[in-house]
């Protein structure tokens, strides 16, 4: 028996140890918000933040996910809440698969650095790829999140 | 032609499962003819359904598959504006894949084309129904009654009723005759035209869409399946002792290829399936497999020795294509100059972020299906053509899809499923790993062409010759075909945009060693890249501005009639090319090692131009800008068409800075996205999309068109910049990257 702790709800499974957090999330768990695109930590599409620090689920194991908060696109935070206003605003998605990788990507980013800089983003967000192409976009939404958060305070 | 109909209650929740309440209507729409998969030709009709419920929801049957293009947003702001909605009350829900939904498939532009009107027709046919239900409650005149967001005004007395309130009401009155429906004036569109957020943001941003690998059924199994390397090929022996050794695995099983007839559908590779538990367990167990295979005859199959096979082949004089006109040799014989060139595109694989997957359920009697399909249609029939059970007892359940390009109406992952339920007695989610989207695919075809064009005295352009060998998407579907096909030709090569007296194109032999499919944009991608490049070339040559050596060769203004209704217009693509020039600033002096390049394509009948900006350091190629121009006559939502260009502008990039797919001894070299790579947000440039005012022109193509000019803009910008030609693609091959 396993017990993880996801967005603040623990849940106990039973798994191999070396199974991917991505497939333990998806298959066994049933939270499917967190995508499969490699399986090889290329492309981003499973992200998720392991006490606090962006992860690729796909190239972690289960066991490593013991006892630390794990927190997935289907929670919430306040940057998490400003992007996903931001997302709405800029109409970002195409076929949103990616999407869940790069908000979590994206709310790890304004996590860590207040007013993000293009390059700032650039080295934040390059690894994850959107095969839809809507770069431009998530760029220019992560700025409006920013604005966003400081018109809220 | 559309034909509305108010639905019988009954049949409606038979079909749906809706609740019947309020006024439905259902419309018939033709389906549009499909290139190169034969159409299965139910003829059911209604096909296409709105409902307006009494609590003023109103819901839209979308019969497209979803794959990022913002359809079924689109389709729904037709009807809202005719029935003057208010926008917060729509939802759409995506039908099945079945025939009475009209034609599903969702390549080739076509999706906004061919329903716009239909859709139309139907919101003022229910407009009107709502007046005529308000007047007889007010027993006043039908004229007095106006629509404006979600009521009914009664002009006269400004008392109002509420969609919902009258629908009751509105459900008994006989519809009125098609001929009397008024549509409404393009000044007067609310949500056409305009922007419209995509009616299924909120799910997208919380992980809450249920995409194929989404799809949950209860006990059901998941699967992976370990495929030839060499296409084709088949199982000789297999050892599966560590494969059902590995924790969750529960079965291993062999499935045979499923070949299809000659034709039509796509079948299935086969090989050897490790059914689990949990996707890993599957995904590792198929690693734990130790097969021998029957290589076959794709064997020998190596993508270097097919590029000089092709250009050699080019050297020769290939069949002439018909299109092709005056006297060429004659030109050249009386010609002052003389250029010629010859370009490669590689083979290149689709590669949505959403690998190929489906859930299939083989129950015996019926067989059900969910999976991210692009053509549900063909995949219903496939199944029951493979599968031998009736068309009706096969449900295809079409999911979100997490990208699509092509690759997913190709149904091969879907009959892989049903055909493992079927062995398994279970439901069971086969879900391809990216190796095997990379490796395994119904590939881009790769592309060799020559050119080579004459000057007369004067400096005009006097004749053009192109011979192109490209392995065509007919073979998979009909074994030898050796020749690219008169359809794909057309993409671009006989009808490129330019007033040539004497043109001749030549069919060059290529034989197809993997399975060929079509990719976004298709064969458009290499007539793109050919013509482009080349007229580049010529204006060199002829020291003129590339812009203006364009517009030269496109010439007079001219409309071309050709099969469709959509006549070639070379305004419209002459005004698309001069409107991207103003907003690149061409002709402004650039900053030192950089440089900017230009193309134009017409495609799906929209005309586009592009210019990109790219700057070149250390012999790298950064790309900083791209404008581009559409003219896809009436747009239906503003913000879709701008995505979609700017996300056909990464796709662009990505196949001209990456994409190549290559194979040794017949089996795909690449594996993964670190040796198939794509644009990221680092190489991501600014992106500058114009859309022409053409509200009053039938809606064109929006998906694709932006795709086939970006390889050739960026290789002329390089040699703006630099002096070098590239005719090979990609630049990454050439340590441009
Ligand atoms: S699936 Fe984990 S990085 Fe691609
Ligand atoms: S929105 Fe489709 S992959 Fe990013």
């Amino acid at each position: 028996m396993i017990s993880l702790s996801i967005n603040g709800k623990s849940y106990s499974i039973e798994t191999q140890e070396d199974m991917p957090l991505l497939w333990a999330i998806r298959d066994i768990i049933g939270l499917t918000g967190t995508k499969f695109g490699c399986g090889v930590a290329q492309c981003g599409a499973c992200s998720i933040l392991i006490d606090g620090t962006l992860t690729k689920s796909c190239s972690m194991p289960v066991s490593y996910g013991i006892g630390k908060q794990i927190f997935t696109i289907e929670g919430s935070s306040s940057n998490l809440e400003f992007l996903r206003k931001a997302w709405n605003d800029g109409n970002v998605p195409q076929c949103g698969y990616c999407q869940s990788g790069q908000l979590i990507a994206a709310t790890s980013l304004l996590d860590k650095i207040e007013i993000p800089t293009d390059e700032d983003i650039d080295k934040a967000m390059s690894d994850n790829i959107c095969r839809c192409g809507t770069y431009t976009r998530i760029r220019k939404a992560i700025h409006e999140a920013v604005e966003l958060k400081n018109d809220a305070i | 032609m559309s034909n509305i109909q108010q639905i019988n209650r009954r049949d409606f929740v038979k079909l749906f499962g809706l609740a019947s309440s309020g006024i439905i209507l259902g419309c018939t729409i033709s389906s549009d003819k499909k290139e190169f998969v034969p159409q299965t030709d139910g003829k059911f009709t209604p096909n296409l359904f709105v409902q307006i419920q009494e609590d003023g929801n109103i819901i839209l049957l979308a019969s497209r598959s979803e794959m990022g293009q913002g359809i079924r947003t689109s389709l729904a702001s037709a009807i809202a504006d005719e029935l003057e909605a208010d926008w917060k009350y729509i939802t759409v829900q995506q039908a099945t894949g079945n025939a009475k939904y009209g034609n599903q498939n969702t390549d080739g532009s076509r999706s906004v084309r061919t329903l716009l009107e239909p859709m139309r027709k139907m919101g003022a046919t229910a407009k009107a129904m709502l007046i005529t239900a308000a007047a007889k409650k007010w027993n006043v005149e039908e004229s007095v009654c106006k629509a404006e967001n979600h009521f009914i005004i009664n002009k006269n007395t400004s008392d109002t009723f509420f969609f919902g309130d009258l629908v009751v009401e509105a459900s008994k009155v006989a519809m009125p005759a098609e001929e009397t429906i008024k549509l409404k004036k393009v000044e007067d569109f609310k949500f056409i035209g305009k922007t419209l957020k995509s009616i299924d943001l909120k799910d997208f941003t919380h992980g809450t869409a249920t995409y194929g690998i989404d799809v949950r059924i209860p006990n059901m199994k998941f699967a992976a399946i370990a495929r030839c390397p060499v296409t084709f090929g088949t199982v000789k022996s297999f050892d599966s002792s560590d494969a059902e050794k590995t924790a969750g695995v529960e079965q291993v099983i062999a499935l045979d290829r499923i070949v299809p007839p000659t034709g039509q559908f796509f079948g299935a590779l086969g090989g050897v399936a490790v059914v689990a538990n949990n996707t890993w367990s599957a995904f590792k167990g198929k690693l734990n497999l130790n097969i021998e295979w029957n290589y076959g005859d794709n064997h020998s199959f190596d993508t270097d020795k097919f590029k000089e096979t092709l250009t050699a082949r080019l050297q020769e004089n290939g069949k002439v294509v018909p299109g092709s006109r005056g006297n060429v040799s004659a030109a050249f014989s009386n010609s002052e100059k003389i250029i010629e060139a010859t370009y490669h595109v590689p083979f290149l694989v689709h590669a949505p972020m959403e690998v190929p997957n489906a859930t299939a359920w083989f129950k015996g009697d019926k067989i059900e299906v969910w999976a991210p399909l692009q053509d549900p249609q063909t995949a219903r029939a496939e199944i029951a053509h493979f599968f031998e059970i009736p068309l009706e007892n096969v449900t295809v359940n079409v999911t979100f899809l997490g990208g699509g390009f092509g690759r997913k109406s190709k149904s091969d992952f879907v009959v892989e499923a049903v055909a493992l339920s079927k062995k398994i007695n279970a439901p069971v989610q086969v879900v391809w790993t990216r190796e095997d989207d990379i490796k395994h695919s119904f590939y881009h075809a790769t592309s060799a062409q020559y050119l080579k064009a004459s000057f007369d005295k004067k400096g005009n352009v006097s004749g053009w010759l192109q011979r192109v060998g490209l392995p065509s998407i007919t073979s998979s579907f009909k074994p030898i075909s050796d020749y690219a096909s008169g359809l794909e030709l057309n993409q671009g090569f006989t009808n490129n945009p330019y007033d040539l007296d004497n043109f001749r194109l030549e069919n060059v032999k290529a034989e197809a060693h993997v399975r060929i499919g079509w990719m976004r944009s298709v064969v458009h991608i290499h007539s793109g890249f050919g013509n482009n490049s080349f007229v580049d070339e010529m204006a060199f040559a002829a020291k003129k501005d590339p812009v203006q050596f364009h517009l030269d060769l496109i010439g007079k203004d001219r409309v071309t009639v050709g099969r469709s209704n959509h006549s070639f217009n070379s305004k419209r693509m002459k005004d698309v090319l001069k409107n991207t020039a103003k907003n690149a600033g061409w002709g402004k002096s650039l900053p030192e090692n950089h440089g900017l390049g230009v193309a134009i394509h017409y495609s799906f009948y929209s005309y586009v131009a592009t210019i990109v900006e790219v700057s070149v350091k250390d012999k790298k190629v950064k790309i900083e800008n791209i404008w581009t121009t559409i003219d896809c006559g009436l747009v239906l939502n503003k913000d879709n068409v701008k995505n979609q260009l700017e996300g056909a502008a990464i796709f662009g990039m990505s196949l001209a800075l990456f994409g190549k797919i290559s194979a040794k001894d017949g089996a795909v070299e690449q594996h993964n996205f670190f040796d198939y790579q794509m644009t990221r947000m680092k190489d991501a440039p600014k992106i500058h999309i114009d859309i022409m005012d053409k509200m009053h022109e039938p809606p064109t193509g929006v998906g694709e068109p932006g795709v086939p000019v970006m390889a050739p803009a960026i290789c002329n910008a390089i040699f703006n910049a630099t002096g070098k030609r590239v005719r090979s693609l990609p630049l990454v091959d050439f340590g441009m990257v």
